[in-house]
């Protein structure tokens, strides 16, 4: 089961409390299945990064990667 | 100049880092903090960035719009609290003729409110919210490469 850093931001960060953790990631479970399970229901439409890539939901994470979760951005 | 950082950003070194003699063109753009949305008052803004990764976006998105309007483009976003009036993003383009300057101006501003990864909130005087930017939803947008 691999050990992932998780980042979040915003409205995220502020539910979860925290802005980076390690996190230990099911056999399985992808980074979709990761946000729902940290941020449930997992409503707020995210992007996921994995080390600092773009990915689709469905990606493994491996052991030590970072695992990015980003809500729609507010720049400008 | 290309930088997100945390503090005043200095308008007139943005302008500075697109200076040329054949440029016949210099474009600055300021995004400021707004004293209202949709009616309500909003007091100041906050914003947040994935830190390691706001530069090299922003820098990516600056030298896609150079390379594809043939111009010099700088620009700068702040993180943290940002009073209204005051800027919050400030974009400068010279160019050598004013059409590709706005176009490319245009252009980099959207792509930055499309893909940097910064957050912004409106703090008002009973609460706050974080506010997403919607689509520029205007067919007259010039082209992101």
């Amino acid at each position: 089961m691999p050990n992932v850093t998780i980042r979040c931001f915003a409205a995220l960060r502020e539910r979860a409390g925290r802005s980076t953790w390690d996190e230990v990631a099911a056999e399985g479970e992808s980074v979709g299945a990761l946000y729902r399970r940290l941020f449930p229901p997992g409503d707020l439409p995210v992007a996921y990064l994995v080390n600092r890539v773009t990915v689709p939901a469905a990606t493994l994470p491996s052991a030590g990667d970072e695992v990015a979760f980003l809500p729609p951005v507010g720049g400008g | 100049m290309r930088a997100v950082i945390d503090g005043p950003i200095d308008v007139a070194a943005v302008r500075a880092a697109v200076s040329d003699p054949g440029f016949g063109a210099i474009l600055v753009f300021e995004g400021v903090g707004r004293d209202h949305f949709e009616g309500r008052p909003v007091r100041a803004l906050e914003y947040e960035a994935f830190p390691e990764l706001a530069g090299p976006v922003l820098a990516a998105l600056a030298d896609r719009v150079e390379a594809r309007y043939g111009v010099r483009a700088a620009a700068v976003h702040r993180t943290g609290r940002v009073e209204v009036g005051e800027p919050s993003l400030v974009i400068a383009v010279g160019a050598a003729h004013r059409p590709a300057a706005f176009d490319a101006c245009r252009a980099l501003l959207e792509a930055l409110k499309a893909e940097l990864p910064v957050w912004k909130k409106e703090i008002y005087d009973d609460g706050s919210a974080w506010k997403a930017n919607a689509p520029a939803g205007d067919a007259g947008t010039p082209e992101v490469p």
